[in-house]
């Protein structure tokens, strides 16, 4: 086990500590830059040893920036199973990272707001994580850490298509914005659909909680963008900021709102059962222990609820994780046993908070 | 139509005929199951189909060009193989496969044709000398491994000249 890792899973990351503007419905904001470095081929073609060249270049540079001083290096192709996923289930590196081979490394500030995976798709994927809607600030962030990334890393630039990337889908600013919404009023009156719209009507995607491919779990959606050609970040940043979260987030508040007046004993009902069965189950999976604490969230947010404190259940979205679970109790265990260990943690937190 | 010459049971359904170097004709005849086993089914369906589709579709759009013999010189990567992993395997991709590349970026970028955001600053200004001596030296023991001598004492030249630069 890797000493870091032990200390990380005992708190949230920064970005999880639902602050930052509209942060009831908008959990978080995340850029993400694709890079490569010149004179090496992409990964799909490089020898183990050019991977682990390519890796301590980056390395090399890292350490050269004051600005990234306080980051922790890690060797992600020398962890164990089960702390590649913790840092999956932390958002520090892609399940993409965590399954890949070959030497592979991410580096990120103790905070977790910032982060370089090394070998993934591209040679770096740099990311940026805040809470709340916060994509300028999250800009603003990243391109520092890519300036600086860049004194001493040279990446493929090409004159017409800008920085080159793996996959064309990603081949000009290399940007992906996802923001991290929680939609549970959506969910329950059926309207997700007006979600899917305003997206579209964009160009961006809707993805589930762990990006491509994954479920909506708990009611949270990640929004991102698909066009990384023919538009600034800036241009592309402002259709998050101006358009689309602005829309979904008043979307999500009228049914709220509309829950509140029209159905409040339906409300009621979801938020007391989803706090009752988090406090005595003896057995429950991750996905079902999600969607109550996503009711409980949602029921502080409006009101119906006064305890537990926000903080709790923000951390426990992480904490009831199988990753996170089992490095807390601090060894391995089954599926079966999982669901004991986590019934027992959350009534434990619950009790106290 | 026979049976299959490996299991003897089920019908050929299988027929490859293979032209070695000598000129030496072999004929096999299997069935879908033998087939299979021996790869020869799956390998064989998935290349063609692609590159029919390619092959196609090139044509159709461009009125033309064979695609199936695009190769990068850099990275070894064909434009086949390119499309069936989705994922290039050098820079220099972009300009081997330039006019497929142009078409593909409009298509999935909603007709954009130009970057138009962040360049880097250092654009245009020397290369940084690290980066490339870490390149070169491993060129150089690839070079000494594979006893290329004579690319090796270029190498090396290049490594001192960037050393002393």
């Amino acid at each position: 086990m890797s000493a870091p890792l032990d200390e990380v899973v005992r708190h949230a990351g920064e970005w999880l500590r639902g602050s930052g503007p509209l942060h009831e419905i908008v959990i978080s904001t995340r850029i993400r830059l694709a890079r490569n470095l010149r004179g090496f081929l992409f990964l799909s073609r490089a020898s183990p040893e050019m991977r682990a060249e390519i890796a301590e270049t980056v390395a090399v540079a890292a350490r050269k920036a004051d600005l990234l001083k306080e980051f922790i290096h890690i060797e992600v192709d020398k962890l164990d199973e089960l702390d590649r996923q913790l840092l999956v289930e932390r958002h520090l590196i892609s399940r993409e990272h965590a399954d890949g081979t070959g030497a592979r490394r991410v580096a990120f500030h103790p905070s977790e707001a910032s982060a370089i995976m090394v070998n993934e798709e591209d040679h770096l994927r740099v990311q940026v994580l805040r809470s709340g809607l916060q994509i300028e600030q999250a800009w603003e962030h990243i391109n520092a850490i890519d300036d600086v990334l860049e004194k001493n890393l040279d990446y493929e630039f090409h004159p017409q298509y800008g920085y080159l990337t793996a996959c064309p889908t990603n081949v000009g600013t290399g940007i992906r914005v996802s923001v991290m919404l929680h939609l549970p009023a959506l969910r329950l009156t059926n309207e997700l659909e007006k979600v899917g719209q305003a997206a579209r009507d964009m160009r961006l995607a809707v993805r589930g909680l762990y990006g491509e491919g994954t479920e909506a779990l708990g009611d949270f959606f990640q929004v991102s963008n698909q066009i990384t050609l023919g538009r600034s970040e800036l241009e592309i940043i402002d259709d998050f900021r101006k358009v689309v979260i602005p829309k979904i987030d008043a979307y999500e508040c009228a049914a709220r709102d509309a829950l509140l007046k029209n159905r409040p004993q339906a409300l009621d009902d979801k938020v007391w059962r989803a706090i009752g069965a988090l406090k005595s189950a003896r057995v429950i999976s991750s996905s079902e222990a999600m969607q109550h604490l996503s009711h409980v969230r949602m029921g502080l947010h409006v009101g119906r609820l006064t305890t537990p404190d926000l903080q709790t259940i923000n951390e426990l979205f992480l904490q009831v994780q199988p990753a996170h679970l089992q490095k807390l109790h601090g060894e391995r265990l089954s599926g079966e046993q999982r669901s004991i260990e986590r019934a027992a943690f959350i009534r434990a937190r619950l009790s106290t908070n | 139509m026979g049976l299959c010459e490996k299991c003897k049971k089920a019908q050929a359904t299988f027929h490859l005929t293979n032209i070695d170097r000598t000129g030496t004709k072999l004929e096999r005849h299997l069935c879908d199951k033998c087939a299979n086993e021996e790869g020869l089914l799956q390998a064989k369906t998935t290349v063609d189909l692609n590159e029919i589709l390619e092959n196609f579709i090139a044509g159709a759009k461009a009125g033309g060009p064979d695609l199936s013999n695009l190769v990068c010189e850099q990275c070894g990567i064909s434009y086949v193989e390119f499309r069936n992993q989705g994922l290039l395997g050098c820079a220099n991709d972009y300009e081997a496969f330039k006019e497929p590349m142009a078409r593909l970026l409009e298509r999935t970028h909603g007709g954009a044709t130009n970057h138009a955001g962040k360049t880097p600053r250092s654009l245009g200004l020397p290369h940084k000398p690290q980066q490339d001596l870490r390149r070169l030296k491993r060129q150089l023991d690839e070079a000494v491994a594979a006893e290329d001598y004579e690319r090796a004492a270029e190498l090396r030249d290049r490594i001192r000249e960037l050393e002393h630069s």
